[in-house]
């Protein structure tokens, strides 16, 4: 795995930037990961400006559910300005309802990483891009959905545990809005596909849902934030009390 | 569905129960990955040689079995519920089955076999320790405790009545699972297993709350309306206190699912409050920046509150017959 950090840009960027732009000190070490993906070819020092490391420990959990929230609230809030033609007022209200609770989720987050407030999380011309979707029919509106929802949905119960006990507010907020997450998903799902809601595809054959780790979730959200790259960094990074946190697979 | 409830249960009669988990690290290796990297059958027998290995041997063992034993009891409260729409299960199946469309008979099915999982998961947990089978008798899904004039007379019979009561035992089971919360340690690879069950009970939440808003005939989940205050027809997710939830009233047999627990013995900075709750982590989220304009039950409808065991345990004791002591 590359690492970016080494790079002379990223040294010498200035102090402004390096406030949201944190660069711990086990980023260095090969427990960082890029979600950006390695095999890319070396960054040029332009965008090397554009690379976002999440802070370390708790509160990047914290900005990595801020980012699924700002997703969702995003997206469903355009859905909320401009619904297609063919999205039923049952539909739209439900859509509705979920902007709601992400625009709540989205905020409450903001207040837990930073009650006052006075720091911008993100830079300010740091958006998640709708151009990907296709929010001008119900098709469309419920494929976005149901990608984040279940993305959403299938991250939280891999994070909370790593909350430890001086972040217990932080954990029982994130607990509380895990199900409505859930909920969120599965009418998403029924939505689009009537008894969907807890099929194969999300849940295994024991019972259990299919998590995915935070690796996996900004992997596949990467595309929506460019030109921005997240990476995240290993709450806990001895590998040997890892369990999949940042490694699928261990 | 209480995994988590179980962890931090243990973690009351034996405080050291994360050094226990935590100084056998060799043993949770090999589960890193849970889910993805075991075979979906193997993770039972993984997680139930864990605890087999963890406290074989320990003083402590019983009031271990003790506390999975109440959770199991409760499983066995949802798989025996959803076991009385199976077919083949008698003249009043046959009749509740026929009050379905195929496409929700289908989601009930799937409900029964998720929940009958969870029966084997922590029966291979507990092993030879697993409380017996309480069977059928101990039941009674009118609540009526055994006798005539329950408040769910016609539920094996009634779709509607049948889709209030699952949707009631669904949404405890969320509940309950967050009593724990607080005491969430860092057990990651147990608890995540006991979130990823949790998440599957709101799934079945939200979906049986979604066919009770549009109807059990109707295939189409999103033809149905909410109408407020909910009690018949409500949202996928809970609003309010859903005056009260299925039961019909705020002072029904099914508003204490919806209302507040017993703060007696919480631990440190956990309240069980009721879910029309808008204030957390001492922010009054009405004041919020960005939420102009927002009705006053979305703040409510973000989160899902917890519930206590005791409060969690009366509950599920309206369906449980007189003179059984059964989740006493």
């Amino acid at each position: 795995m590359s690492d970016q950090s080494h790079l002379p840009a990223w040294r010498e960027q200035s102090l402004g930037r390096r406030l949201f732009l944190q660069v711990s000190a086990a980023s260095a070490a090969s427990a960082a990961l890029v979600v950006a993906g390695c095999s890319s070819s070396t960054p040029t020092p332009a965008a090397d400006t554009n690379q976002i490391a999440l802070p370390q420990g708790n509160k990047g959990l914290l900005y990595y559910a801020y980012l699924l929230a700002l997703a969702k609230s995003t997206t469903y809030q355009k859905v909320v300005d401009s619904p297609p033609g063919d999205l039923p007022a049952a539909e739209r209200a439900i859509f509705a309802d979920m902007r709601d609770h992400e625009v709540v989720h989205r905020e409450t987050l903001k207040y837990l990483i930073d009650p006052t407030r006075a720091t911008a999380l993100f830079p300010a011309d740091f958006a998640f891009s709708l151009t990907r979707f296709t929010l001008t029919s119900r098709a469309g509106v419920l494929a976005a959905a149901l990608q984040l929802e279940d993305l959403a949905a299938a991250a939280y119960p891999v994070i909370l545990p790593f909350f430890n006990s001086t972040n217990a507010y932080a954990r029982a907020l994130l607990l509380k809005m895990s199900t409505v997450l859930a909920r969120h998903a599965a009418t998403v799902r029924d939505l689009l596909t009537p008894g969907s809601f807890a099929n194969g595809t999300v849940v295994d054959a024991s019972g259990q849902l299919i998590t995915k780790t935070p690796t996996e979730v900004l992997t596949a959200l990467a595309p929506f934030w460019t030109p921005y790259v997240l990476s995240i960094t290993c709450p806990d990074t001895s590998p040997s009390s890892d369990p999949g946190l940042c490694t699928a697979n261990g | 569905m209480n995994f988590f409830q179980i962890i931090s249960e243990i973690e009351k009669v034996d405080p050291e129960v994360y050094d226990r988990l935590d100084s056998r690290r060799s043993i949770f290796k090999h589960m890193t990955g849970l889910g993805q990297k075991l075979s979906a059958a193997a993770v039972p027998l993984a997680l139930g040689s864990i605890f087999n290995k963890v406290y074989a041997q320990t003083p402590v063992g019983a009031s271990v079995n003790d506390v999975l034993n109440f959770a199991l009891s409760l499983e066995y409260l949802e798989s025996y519920f959803y076991q009385r729409s199976a077919a083949g299960s008698g003249a009043s199946a046959v009749t509740l089955r026929g009050g379905f469309s195929g496409t929700n008979l289908a989601a009930i099915d799937l409900i029964r076999t998720d929940e009958a999982n969870h029966v084997t998961f922590l029966r291979s947990v507990l092993g030879t320790a697993a409380i017996a089978d309480p069977g059928a008798a101990t039941f009674d899904f009118t609540g009526g405790k055994g006798a005539a004039g329950g408040p769910f007379a016609d539920v094996l019979t009634n779709p509607l009545t049948y889709l209030a009561v699952a949707q009631s035992l669904e949404d405890t089971g969320v509940r309950a699972y967050k009593g724990g919360a607080a005491l969430l340690m860092s057990n990651k690879t147990v608890l995540t297993a006991a979130l990823n069950i949790h998440s599957v009970e709101a799934r079945h939440a939200s979906r049986l709350r979604t066919m009770r808003r549009a109807g059990p005939m109707n295939n189409a989940a999103s033809q149905g309306l909410p109408v407020s205050p909910y009690n018949a027809a409500p949202k996928s997710w809970i609003s309010g206190t859903d005056n009260g939830g299925a039961g019909g009233s705020p002072t029904g047999p099914t508003a204490p699912i919806y209302g507040a627990g017993n703060n007696t013995g919480a631990p440190t900075g956990v309240t069980f409050d009721a879910e029309s709750n808008t204030t957390q982590g001492g922010a009054v989220l009405t004041g919020l920046p960005n939420t102009t304009g927002f009705p006053a039950s979305a703040f409510s409808e973000a989160f899902d509150e917890a519930l206590d065991v005791t409060t969690v345990k009366t509950i599920a004791r309206t369906f449980v017959v007189n003179g059984n002591n059964f989740l006493a």
